[in-house]
């Protein structure tokens, strides 16, 4: 701030008056924007058109729809199961959301207050996780829940997420944590209150911004989870809705339309989570990232 | 044990200080200690899962891939034979070759891409970046099969590609992009552009808030342009955000089966296959359940040398 316009550095040349680069940066910074945008939203326009067409229409790039049939939502929520496989996805995330936050609260919790041998090792231990592929964990999986009978079942895949999310909820709870005042803590406990009483009655109620994104980053991960069901769920019933979509994409000829609708429909409700939480989500994916 | 009952609170945020010093006055401070076996309670169950569902499976696969086994029938010791296989078939090594050249798609371009735009807006005073940055993230939402599925269309025969080549009078050039054996690599490669270069462009513009608007105003107080501005202060500031980038979107591109297997699903030919494809094929239906493992461990091992590397120079940041 103190190298003002009337500073020694200017003899050199280049600063006095807004040069032509600058005012090529002032107009170019909202340009380069709009850029990015229109790159990110082109690719959504002919999905969006077509899920509009007649049905039996081939597709037609960037033209706009002749006219607004809805009918391919019905089609694509009754006759193609997408209904169903949207229940399906949604029972799923009941289960691991909460569930994960919750244990990753109580895991973070203990990280982060209290002292005891190997936590340390026991962190490292949690955040190797971070690295590992479901590649490398999905085929002892199959045939290890296969063998257990959880293969096929909701069960079986709810427990494999809420286990592949706990590195990262351990971590992002146990830097939450420890950003919350020890003073709360030292009070409560000259209060005389257990160790549960504090987390419960004192940390959580402060925490519901990092609760939140926690929840929002689980369900978005939980919603686009697509190589654990394809291969532990093979049971159309029992599927997820990405799932589905895999298979019915992989179906002889689909129709454009139809198919237009049933991707609109499985992208939805992650989309809407989205919009409404954006904060949380965008947040939670830069300090997450930045953080480990 | 003993350390655990002495280390009060008050000694957490001092764990350096020498034990004698720590010892007398925690002691007689803290009557009762939590003892060790509380926190393992909250730990319980998040480490049980996590070893039982992820860790044991990863080893189990590293256990199958010293065998010859087709899921059926009884496996046979077959000892570092798969692993041999992995280095030298030439179907596998082209799917190393492939997961290398998406690097460059799913890394190198989006993270240009994102310190160009991001120098370039940096700049200058943003209004309405919420909206910005609301649109930039939208691909990291989207399910990839959805994302599949939309490009799929994009660069279809009668797609947006070839509309707009025949629009510019290009139309020879015109083609099904996915179905090319010259093209369909790359084409898939610029859909993993698309879905991390607006992520790239939000970590950068965000690490740019943290540096001192003065640095660049002495800078150019000094006559530096912008593309000295940008190799000499924006790159070497943004270094821990370039480096999570990196970890973020190197792994996205070794780990990318979705998008190629609702694009692609490795074709045509084996134009575009990649470990994870030959994984999912070779144990789920190839009968080759031990060589699918031995990629699948080489491809974590490889993982977890870039990204110890990539923390590595997180932390080495001055």
């Amino acid at each position: 701030m103190s190298a003002t316009k009337t500073g020694p550095g200017q003899h050199r040349g280049h600063g006095r008056r807004p040069g032509p680069g600058e005012v090529a940066g002032r107009i170019g910074a909202p340009v380069v924007l709009a850029l990015f945008m229109a790159a990110v939203i082109v690719p959504f326009l002919p999905l969006l058109s077509a899920a509009v067409q007649p049905a039996g229409t081939p597709l037609t790039g960037l033209e706009l729809p002749r006219g607004l049939h809805l009918e391919n939502f019905a089609g694509a929520w009754v006759t193609a199961g997408f209904g169903s496989l949207l229940w399906s996805s949604v029972l799923i995330a009941l289960a691991v959301v909460p569930a994960s936050v919750f244990f990753a609260s109580l895991a973070g919790y203990a990280l982060a207050t209290m002292n005891f041998r190997g936590r340390e090792k026991i962190f490292a231990y949690l955040l190797l996780g971070l690295a590992i592929p479901t590649e490398v964990t999905v085929i002892p999986l199959y045939y290890d829940l296969r063998a257990i009978g959880l293969t096929n079942t909701r069960w079986g895949l709810v427990l494999v997420e809420i286990a592949a999310f706990m590195p990262f909820g351990a971590f992002w709870m146990r830097s939450h944590f420890s950003t919350m005042p020890r003073a709360l803590i030292e009070a409560a406990k000259l209060d005389g209150a257990s160790s549960w009483r504090i987390l419960w009655g004192v940390l959580m109620p402060n925490s519901r911004p990092a609760v939140t994104t926690l929840g929002v980053l689980y369900f978005v991960w939980c919603w686009n989870q697509f190589m654990l069901p394809l291969i532990l769920i093979q049971d159309p019933a029992q599927r997820t809705a990405p799932a589905g979509l895999g298979f019915f994409t992989g179906q002889y000829n689909v129709d454009v339309p139809l198919l237009a609708a049933a991707t609109v429909i499985v992208i939805a409700p992650v989309v809407l989570v989205y919009l409404f939480f954006q904060r949380h989500f965008i947040r939670g994916v830069l300090d997450g990232a930045l953080k480990g | 044990m003993a350390a655990n009952r002495l280390s009060g609170p008050v000694a957490a945020g001092r764990r350096e200080a020498p034990p004698i010093q720590r010892r007398l006055p925690a002691a007689r401070r803290r009557p009762r200690r939590r003892p060790a076996s509380a926190a393992l309670l909250y730990l319980a169950p998040a480490v049980l899962l996590y070893t039982l569902f992820t860790v044991l499976p990863a080893l189990h696969t590293g256990y199958l891939s010293l065998f010859d086994w087709d899921g059926v029938t009884l496996p046979s010791f077959a000892g570092l034979g798969n692993y041999r296989l992995v280095f030298a078939d030439p179907q596998l090594r082209a799917a190393a070759v492939h997961a290398g050249t998406l690097i460059i798609f799913f890394s190198a371009l989006p993270i240009l891409f994102g310190l160009v735009g991001a120098a370039l807006v940096a700049r200058h005073r943003r209004r309405g970046m919420g909206f910005v940055r609301t649109v930039l993230f939208l691909p990291q939402v989207v399910p990839l099969v959805a994302v599949g599925i939309m490009w799929r269309w994009v660069y279809a025969e009668d797609g947006v590609v070839n509309q707009v080549l025949r629009q510019a009078g290009l139309g020879e050039a015109a083609q099904a992009w996915l179905g090319s054996f010259d093209w369909a690599l790359l084409a898939v490669g610029l859909i993993g552009t698309w879905v991390v270069s607006g992520l790239c462009l939000v970590l950068f513009l965000s690490g740019t808030q943290r540096i001192d608007r003065e640095i660049y105003e002495a800078s150019r107080m000094d006559g530096a342009g912008p593309v000295r501005e940008f190799v000499s202060i924006t790159v070497p500031l943004l270094r821990p955000e370039i480096a999570v980038a990196l970890s973020i979107t190197v792994i996205a591109a070794l780990a990318s089966f979705d998008l190629i297997y609702t694009t692609t699903g490795g074709g045509p030919g084996n134009s575009t296959v990649v470990p994870g494809i030959l994984i999912y094929r070779l144990a789920f239906g190839g009968g080759a359940v031990g060589l699918a493992s031995a990629l699948a461990v080489v491809l974590t091992a490889v993982i977890f040398a870039i990204v110890l590397t990539l923390n590595r120079l997180i932390r080495e940041v001055p």
